[in-house]
């Protein structure tokens, strides 16, 4: 019966599939499966390591954003101590100054001021020298005249003497 | 809207019955002139000598509808000989004896003499599919290849993006979780083995074509592939696993070591079994159906069965690609019994 060939094998076919089998498994695998394979494994690795890099991109960025963020805000507090040291500086400049203008002024004044009492008290002794030497040209002509007798001398005398021991 | 678009596809469909009909009408006539009287019995005839394995290919009745293949015989006596098989034919196509030979009623080349013996090595039918096969395979492969060895990092294109889906599933479905981390290994016998059963199973199913994959010579030898791949590759664990199974009684092991070691041999008889039947049944029941036409010889039995041919066909494809898988999957799993590491006991 034919049905027999059904489940008889033929040895024929069974040495040609297995030597056909070895062919296909032998040239596709070399010149197939191998790059095939090897060309999905590399673009899934450089797929993962794409996007692997960029979310480090993306890290990167955002604590390359923090920093200039926080140097922005150092920044700022830097300019504002140093405005404040300015304005502080020079405020203390124009106090200083300001009192050293007070200082200079007073002195001056001060100055003025001795030099106008030490003016005046030169003028009051030269106007009492020149009173003293009056007074006493006074006297004099005044004695003179006074004195042209002896009477007069002699009470003169005895009126310093009297005061000389009263003192 | 619905009624308006029901009523293109339904006349599509007519007409390709109609088509099919009257492609069927003169295989019909030359069907009856060769079934001879018994009807039935032809219809069995017919059936077989589609699946089976030939000397000849036949594609229609007449004088270039077949085409005679080269018989190959190695005996001790004569040596290599090589003949053509219409040899074996007289212009009647009947089967006669030549050079002491004869198809014997099996099927197979079979010396005259009762003492020699020779071996048969012909270029039969399915070998002749087997290289059409292997042909069709590595081209579509081989330029799918071709795109990944040009450009490796670009999306695939043409039959490389066919390609690529199934074999991304082999790998990540079937050979990963199966078989663990050195399934690298065992890819390309996988992937070829798919894709060969795949080819042989689609293409095996074109009129006239032939029933390579649905052989049980073919099934033997894809099944002896992955039992040889299974047990080089068996490492301590497996051997121990057959020959002395842990965590199981003394005693009890007369009983378990037999079977562990039968059932190195019964995976791969199910693997060559399950294929084998799958194909070869599915042919039958399409060439019954057609069958059926012959012997009611009625309009109605023609158009219904060629509906039932069409549905089956359908089924068949779907076949085709599942027993593909599924041939796969197992030989993936024995390797990975064989190789994977327990890290208990």
């Amino acid at each position: 019966m034919i049905a027999a060939n059904l489940l008889s094998p033929g040895v024929g076919l069974i040495v040609y599939q297995a030597i056909g089998f070895l062919i296909l498994l032998f040239v596709l695998g070399k010149f197939a499966w191998k790059p095939i394979l090897g060309a999905l494994k590399e673009r899934e690795d450089s797929i993962e390591s794409a996007l692997l890099s960029a979310e480090q991109a993306k890290n990167e960025m955002q604590a390359l954003q923090a920093d200039n963020e926080k140097l922005l805000a150092e920044a700022r507090v830097e300019r504002d101590s140093i405005l404040k040291e300015a304005i502080a500086t020079a405020t203390s400049i124009k106090e200083s100054a300001k009192e050293e203008t007070s200082k200079i002024t007073a002195r001056m004044i001060e100055d003025a001021k001795a030099a106008i009492e030490i003016e005046k008290k030169a003028a009051l002794t030269d106007v009492k020298n020149k009173v003293a030497v009056l007074s006493l040209e006074i006297t004099e002509k005044l004695l003179r005249k006074q004195l042209e007798d002896q009477k007069a001398q002699k009470e003169l005398i005895d009126g310093f003497v009297k005061d000389l021991n009263l003192n | 809207m619905f009624e308006k678009k029901s009523v293109v596809p339904s006349k599509a469909l007519l007409i390709s019955f109609l088509a099919l009909f009257l492609l069927l009408v003169p295989a019909l006539s030359s069907a009856k002139a060769s079934s001879g009287g018994d009807d039935k019995e032809g219809a069995t005839d017919f059936i077989l000598h589609h699946v089976v394995d030939d000397y000849t290919w036949h594609f229609f009745d007449g004088d270039y509808g077949t085409i005679y293949l080269p018989v190959i015989l190695y005996s001790e006596d004569r040596g290599i000989e090589v003949f053509s098989s219409h040899h074996f034919y007289n212009e009647a196509h009947e089967k006669i004896a030549y050079n002491g030979y004869e198809i014997s009623e099996d099927g197979h080349i079979a010396a005259l003499d009762e003492g020699r013996h020779a071996m048969d090595f012909s270029i039969t039918k399915n070998t002749a599919m087997l290289i059409l096969i292997m042909i069709v395979l590595s081209v579509i492969v081989l330029s799918a290849a071709r795109h990944y060895k040009k450009n490796p990092r670009t999306a695939p294109k043409g039959v490389a993006s066919f390609l690529e889906p199934i074999i991304i599933y082999i790998r990540d479905e079937i050979a990963k979780p199966n078989i663990g981390k050195k399934y690298e290994k065992f890819m390309p016998y996988l992937l070829t083995l798919f894709f060969f059963i795949w080819f042989g199973n689609l293409l095996g199913l074109l009129p006239g074509a032939s029933n390579l994959t649905g052989n049980i010579a073919v099934t033997f030898v894809l099944a002896m592939f992955t039992f040889v791949f299974t047990n080089i590759n068996g490492n301590k664990d497996y051997w121990k696993h057959v020959f002395a199974t842990p965590g199981v009684p003394k005693p009890l092991l007369l009983i378990m070591v037999p079977v562990e070691f039968v059932g190195l041999f019964t995976k791969p008889f199910s693997l060559m079994v399950r294929l084998f039947v799958a194909i070869t049944a599915g042919h039958i029941v399409i060439l019954s159906l057609i069958a059926l036409v012959f012997i009611f010889q009625s309009h109605a039995v023609g158009v219904a069965s060629t509906i039932m041919v069409i549905f089956i066909n359908m089924i068949e494809l779907l076949v085709a690609t599942i027993q593909a898988y599924v041939f796969t999957l197992f030989s993936a799993m024995y390797i990975g019994a064989a190789v994977a590491e327990h890290e208990h006991h």
